[in-house]
């Protein structure tokens, strides 16, 4: 199969974000590697950050609790609960940031074919401010990539301005 | 919390059809109320109370020629509220790197655990 490796990021509707990711391994050790904690802390985070705190309760009620922390020692919180844990096919949880208002809901479905498993993850946003923003600037290429040619274009004005 | 109470304001000042256009038309230069109301068909008053939540929102300032009062567009937030959505981006792209290094290790150690044993699952 193709795109092994390459993160898709797409918009299927107006509040949802669809995280799609190929990995080149069985659906159990993809589950395992994202509901247990002496797992998740060897992966979850960007270059750079580690999971300082890393507390999972993966049940159908049961919660998690993480805490990023970033090369300056910058910290980031997040926490959620799941609603439905089906491994290794699927879960629901909500979450949410410590810095940022509101929750949203997150889909995970996992599929196998010839020994590899796709991620699907659909995020959905319960803000309109956020789902707009995001399905306007979007967080796919493209779009983003506008959005920050305007804000260049802008900053290089100003400086004109200035 | 301060940078999150920006983009707040940010995201919910971009929310609306007509505050992004108005957005658009000052990226390509200043302009007075009544140049932004024109292409649209609102009331002044009504493009005045878009202008305003732009304006609280800190993505537009107004100039102080006392007649015209351009307003023009102040890039920052709207630099953050990019570099928010990109950082989710590599946030995850990043984790997921890590993640395929994880699962190969996974691998290699469950086919040595195997090993001459028969497959199947152990636990």
């Amino acid at each position: 199969m193709k795109n092994t490796g390459t993160l898709q990021v797409t918009m299927p509707t107006d509040n949802e974000i669809v995280l799609t990711r190929v990995f080149d391994a069985p659906r159990q050790m993809v589950y395992d590697a994202f509901s247990k904690p002496e797992l998740l802390k060897r992966w979850f985070g960007p270059h750079g950050w580690s999971l300082a705190v890393c507390e999972v309760d993966h049940r159908v009620g049961g919660g998690f609790r993480f805490v990023l922390e970033g090369p300056n020692g910058q910290r980031m919180g997040m926490r959620g609960v799941y609603r439905e844990v089906e491994p290794p096919k699927r879960s629901v949880h909500v979450e949410s940031y410590d810095d940022y208002p509101g929750e949203s809901i997150v889909t995970s479905v996992l599929t196998e074919e010839m020994g590899r498993t796709t991620l699907n993850a659909t995020i959905t946003y319960p803000s309109r401010e956020i789902r707009d923003m995001v399905a306007k600037s979007g967080m796919e290429h493209g779009a983003a990539e506008s959005y920050d040619k305007l804000a260049d274009m802008l900053a290089a004005e100003q400086k004109v301005t200035a | 919390m301060e940078i999150a109470g920006q983009l707040d304001l940010t995201f919910a000042a971009l929310a609306d059809p007509t505050r992004r256009a108005i957005l658009a038309r000052l990226a390509s230069g200043e302009a007075s109320v009544t140049e932004l109301a024109r292409p649209f068909a609102m009331s002044q008053p009504a493009i005045s109370k878009h202008l305003k939540v732009l304006e609280e929102a800190g993505l537009i300032s107004s100039g102080r020629e006392a007649q015209r009062r351009p307003r023009r567009l102040i890039a920052e937030p709207l630099a953050n509220a990019s570099a928010w959505i990109e950082d989710f981006r590599r946030f995850w792209d990043e984790s997921f790197q890590r993640l395929d290094g994880l699962l190969e290790e996974m691998k290699a150690q469950e086919k040595t655990q195997a090993g001459p044993k028969k497959k199947g699952r152990s636990r």
